[in-house]
């Protein structure tokens, strides 16, 4: 071992200190270990709340997740692309072999087989020559680039920022993000509150301290903070949630899955079947309705629409149907006895509803039936007085009660970019980082709405179709309810056909729906040319023709703050317990000729002859001292220290108002929350009113009144799959339909546990080995599908067999672990494996990877959307014995 | 006698994150400390080898684990056949020599808890060292307790320094138990609520009249279990219990008899 020395960084998963041998790799650095964040003395005190006669003040010390604490095993692995790559057989110039794309070939470079080595200077040539060529010989909008989500850390490195402004001087577009967290809150919720500047979830501003002076119960209803810790927060919750749990208050959990929150913390636990949670919901109102155990007096002056719902409920509405515990049994398989007893004990309680696991999110609002579900979940807080103290929609992860007044950047503010159409850079950054004439932000004129840019979740209609593909809503619909209704359509009008993508990032493959799709896309003649600019080979890029290594922002400068993305989250920061705000400190030189994101497009700037735009003569290290100085860190500590220390604590501020989510609305005032949460002025009435037309919660929502009459007119009918009245539709994947007698199995498929996405699943990395994240039979690490005992006994499936989960659409190969943590007849295998192995034709034989995502739908959440619905679908599983 | 290093884990704060498998991969994969231990291999040895128990059946159940490093045994059973090569420390910590321990598969059976792992990439028998290495100040951390204890985020692991004598009081008082104490009864790894592990329940909710009966009495024969009173679901549990016959008594009557060789969910029951 040489010389050791500490650094410090952050990821998706916490930030945390790096121990490097600064001597090893001749003089590149390795790093010996990743470990959390003790602060010392010398960091400012930590808050202390007192509830309930007791005071309680949070660990000194940051938390990590697993994949985070095995980030050097994905740094150093022989996963990662060292050089530059070109597809054999594909000439630029010549004959491109387009269909060879994806196919198993022992021949090329040892590590990357399909692939021969390439210089940059080669590489660098070769793409940006054709781009200058494609955008002279087709215009605006036929290069197209597509990033993931999550893939790193940092404010300066971040897709919005380093991406964003390379695409914008570069006139490249864009692969829009569908809200694939968010979907049932923003193609549903925001028709009922609005909250559009949190795409439907609602605000947890303070309702940590709300619920510890207040609340009695807890409802997490598709919410496991101790998997998907809220985003990015680790696990700073956890303590937070165990000082409830010893204050008496008590926890109920709605999952179909006993998730491990529910292992740690659940006094009871209910799996409705697949999909019916809104018909639980509905059973759950009636008894409220019927016994009147609902808060009148709320209901009357801050809901619309009650008396409609209420008729719904009784029978009295349009399918004539009373939704009785009774009801809501033979839909769920919920007991009617067990919906009684948790609708009356949650009238008498003070509860806060953990719907989903940030406020908002949750499994359920990415299934079919995810708008109903949100909807549903609003229309219980409203009924219960949703606002009033101890009363609130709360998922116990955000609302810690730091200084939510010290002014630090999410990365959805954009970094670097400063692109005020795509990002939040308006918000506050892009008038604090840029001063127009030593530095300037970056905008697009083609990732607009009046531009030419295409939905990530529909780029194989896009690529492979000769026809039009249409949709409605511009990605992430974050500035008013009605632009959900937008249509765009593929080719825009004047624009041409893509004729180069760009994929950025991690791997797609195992986490948008019905998967092959991509699969089959990339063997298209239709798609001329594909670059991937990765970190690993991994998941679909041994498709592309050129690609470009890229390296870890632990290979690199970065600035960012624990658990802050800022945007369509405000007060994200507040998951953790200390604001912590690090210096990602280039921790080893990049692994092989890898390089930042950064560099790799200040490389291709050049060529371009955007070089002075983009850079203006600055590399990342400078970035990340102007963006440290448009903040308030130059109000704790001086540059120069930061560089030293890497990181700072911002004090505690226990003089700040304090402004629960919902009370100003609860309790008729102007809207007082920190103004990041705050609503346009002009979308309310005098700033005392949600976002809605009449201003209350909307259990018969307008928006959709109007829309559907908007769609009648132009003779397109009524959506069916978004009725402005909240109500239960029986999901199209559940058990009432689609092929259930071929494919008896509902399959629930969350956001992992073990990964980030693609991030920190399979590159040779540590969590390979998680007993609960993949499981190795005959040498290979198998995805895992987790069967109830029943199912597997009567398919001769024992523990750790190889199956094979298969329906219409495709087939996955996993390793099977039997369970009582899902009923017979549901299954459960997480979404988003890194790994994409097909054992023959790519798109059309088995994968063994793991990419569970091939045999979920590709359908949008609702007729008039263009968001996903992939958490649910329909297979059989069958025990693997080899072939087909 | 120096003070010993022990490590107290809570089975019913642990829920498998796994921070502590990842951490000791992160310690002691592509790093040396000899001479307290080679590098481990990349993949295979679970040096932190966590367990899944689930007890009951749907919906009634519960999910449990069991975080196992080395046991550090005061009596150190692998010894036996090997003296020259497994040795205690003053601190209670258990070692494997790193030299002798080459080529000696034979350990890894000689370990009664699975914890002794074999590296074939460096032909040397391995385990847990406590992170002795950090403990001793020889490897560069900024911490002083062992990377698994540094990392876990729900309290469930504990580093504690103590003397014996004390931290006998504190296993009293705290009712921390031996893994297999017939295997091994003395060491530095104690388990909090191990209950969860090693024993059985019987649970099931009461109905009348249609609805979940709340605050109905409910007994346990067969073992000295306290009653319970049901809750707002209906629903009892007696737990830590040992295989055998049992019958439930609920107001008086009773509802249910039985074998109980494993958790048993008996369902919803009209009184």
């Amino acid at each position: 071992m040489g010389k050791i020395v500490r650094k410090t960084n952050s990821t998706t998963g916490g930030p945390v200190y790096v121990d490097v041998d600064i001597e090893a790799n001749g003089g590149k650095g390795k790093i010996v270990r990743v470990y959390p964040m003790d602060l010392t003395d010398d960091d400012p005190k930590s808050w202390v709340l007192e509830a309930r006669g007791k005071k309680y003040s949070p660990p000194r010390k940051t938390t990590y997740t697993a994949y985070t604490a095995g980030y050097k095993a994905m740094v150093h692995t022989n996963r990662r692309v060292l050089y530059p790559l070109k597809r054999i057989g594909f000439d630029v110039n010549g004959e491109r072999n387009i269909d060879k794309r994806g196919e198993p070939m022992a021949a090329g470079d040892p590590l990357y087989p399909g692939y021969e080595r390439i210089s940059w200077d080669e590489a660098f040539d070769t793409v940006a020559n054709e781009m200058m060529r494609i955008k002279r010989e087709y215009g605006p909008a036929a290069i197209v680039a597509e990033p993931s989500s999550h893939h790193l850390w940092g404010n300066v490195g971040y897709r919005h920022s380093t991406l964003f402004r390379f695409m914008n001087f570069a006139g490249i577009s864009y692969g829009d993000h569908n809200p694939d967290s968010w979907e049932g809150w923003h193609w549903g919720g925001t028709h009922s509150w609005g909250f559009t500047g949190g795409l439907g979830n609602p605000e947890q501003w303070d309702l940590f301290e709300d619920t510890m002076k207040n609340s009695t119960m807890i409802v997490f209803w598709s919410s496991d903070p101790e998997t998907n810790n809220g985003i990015y927060s680790a696990y700073e919750s956890t303590v937070r949630r165990q000082w409830m749990k010893e204050l008496g208050i008590k926890m109920v959990f709605v999952d179909p899955y006993y998730n491990h929150s529910a292992v740690l913390y659940s006094d009871k636990w209910f799996s409705p079947k697949i999909g019916t949670d809104a018909a639980l919901a509905a059973g759950i109102a009636y008894v409220w309705v019927t016994e009147g155990l609902y808060d009148k007096e709320y209901v009357a002056n801050k809901v619309f629409g009650f008396e409609e719902f209420r008729d719904y409920l009784t029978g009295k509405g349009e399918d004539g149907v009373a939704k009785t515990a009774e009801w809501a049994e033979a839909e769920t398989g919920i007991p009617a006895h067990d919906i009684r007893a948790l609708a009356r004990e949650w009238a008498k309680n003070k509860v806060q509803l953990a719907a989903g696991g940030l406020g908002g999110w949750g499994g359920a609002c990415r299934g079919p039936t995810g708008m109903e579900w949100a909807r549903m979940m609003i229309a219980l807080a409203a009924l219960q007085g949703l606002g009033k103290p101890g009363i609130n929609m709360y998922s116990t992860t955000q609302g810690a009660p730091t200084d939510y007044y010290f002014y630090f950047p999410g990365y959805a503010e954009g970094g670097i970019s400063g692109d005020a159409d795509n990002t939040a850079a308006g918000l506050v950054l892009i008038n604090r980082m840029f001063d127009g004439i030593t530095s300037r932000h970056s905008s697009s004129n083609l990732n607009v709405p009046p531009g030419s840019f295409i939905p990530r979740f529909k780029i194989p209609e896009c690529f492979m179709g000769d026809g039009k593909v249409e949709w409605r809503g511009k990605g992430f619909v974050g500035a008013a309810i009605e632009q959900q209704f937008h249509q765009y359509k593929y080719p825009a009008d004047g624009y041409p056909r893509v004729q180069m993508y760009y994929k950025y990032g991690g791997p797609h493959i195992g986490t948008m729906g019905e998967t092959n799709r991509y699969a089959k896309m990339y063997q298209s003649e239709l798609m001329p040319m594909v670059v991937f600019q990765s970190i690993w080979f991994e998941g679909e890029t041994p498709f592309g023709d050129i690609i470009l290594p890229a390296c870890t922002n632990f290979e690199r400068w970065d600035i960012s703050e624990f658990a802050n993305c800022s945007g369509y989250i405000p007060g994200c920061f507040s998951q953790a317990n200390h604001r912590m705000i690090s210096l990602q400190m280039k921790c080893i030189e990049p692994e092989g000729e890898s390089m930042s994101d950064y560099e790799i497009f200040h490389g291709l700037a050049k060529r371009l002859g955007i070089d002075g735009p983009f850079a203006e003569g600055k590399d990342e290290l400078g970035w990340v001292k102007q963006l440290f100085h448009a903040s308030d860190m130059p109000k704790i500590i001086t540059w120069e220290e930061f560089l030293e220390k890497g990181y700072a604590v911002v004090p505690d501020n226990p003089n700040r108002p304090r402004t629960p989510a919902f009370r100003w609305f609860a309790e008729d005032r102007e809207q007082d929350v920190p103004f990041q949460g705050q609503f346009r002025p002009g979308d309310t009435i005098q700033r005392k009113t949600l976002q809605t037309q009449s201003g209350k919660i909307e259990l018969y929502s307008q928006s959709l009144a109007r829309f559907d009459k908007a769609l009648e007119e132009q003779g397109l009918g009524a959506d069916e799959t978004r009725p402005p009245l909240t109500q239960y539709i029986k999901p199209w994947t559940g058990w009432h339909y689609e092929d259930t007698g071929k494919y008896p199995l509902s399959v629930l498929s969350p956001h992992p546990r073990f990964s980030f996405h693609t991030m920190g699943d399979g590159k040779d990395a540590f969590m390979n080995d998680i007993k609960d994240h993949r499981v190795t039979v005959n040498g290979h690490d198998y995805w895992i599908v987790r069967i109830n005992t029943k199912d597997a006994n009567a398919r001769g499936i024992k523990e750790g067999d190889v199956v094979k989960a298969y329906n219409d659409r495709g087939a996955v190969l996993l390793a099977a672990q039997l369970t009582e943590r899902v009923p017979a007849g549901t299954v459960h295998s997480y979404e988003s494996s890194a790994e994409y192995q097909p054992i023959g034709k790519p798109g059309e034989s088995p994968d063994a990877g793991g990419c569970v995502n091939i045999l979920s739908s590709s359908k949008f959440i609702g007729k008039h959307t263009s968001g996903l619905a992939t958490e649910h679908f329909r297979v059989e599983i069958e025990k693997w014995e080899g072939g087909n | 006698m120096a003070k010993q290093k022990y490590m107290v884990i809570d089975v019913a704060l642990c829920h498998d994150c796994n921070n502590c498998f990842i951490a000791c991969k992160d310690e002691f994969v592509m790093n040396s400390w000899l001479p307290y231990t080679d590098e481990q291999p990349r993949h295979g040895p679970r040096w932190m080898n966590i367990e899944r128990l689930e007890r009951g059946q749907y919906p009634r159940i519960d999910v449990n684990f069991l975080p196992k490093p080395c046991q550090h045994c005061a009596e150190m059973p692998c010894a036996k056949g090997f003296e020259d090569v497994v040795s205690k420390r003053d601190d209670g910590i258990v070692m494997l020599d790193a030299e002798k321990a080459k080529g000696k598969k034979g350990l890894v059976d000689a370990c009664p808890y699975g914890a002794i792992w074999y590296n074939d990439e460096k032909d040397v028998a391995q385990k847990c060292i406590m992170c002795a290495h950090i403990l001793d100040g020889k490897a560069c951390a900024s911490i002083c307790m062992p990377r698994c204890t540094h990392g876990c985020p729900t309290g469930a692991m504990a580093y504690v320094e103590m003397d014996a004598a004390e931290f006998a009081k504190k296993v009293a008082a705290e009712g921390l138990k031996r893994y297999k104490c017939d295997i091994s009864a003395d060491g530095l790894v104690w388990y909090k609520n191990l209950y969860r592990f090693t024993s059985s329940f019987i649970a099931g909710g009461l109905i009348k009249d249609g609805d979940c009966a709340e605050g109905v009495t409910v007994s346990l024969k067969g073992a000295d279990a306290p009653d319970q009173v049901t809750n707002y679901f209906g629903d009892f549990r007696f737990d830590g219990l040992e295989p055998g016959a049992y019958t439930v008594v609920a107001d008086g009557k009773e509802i249910w008899s039985g074998t109980l060789d494993k958790s048993l969910n008996i369902g919803n029951i009209a009184i």
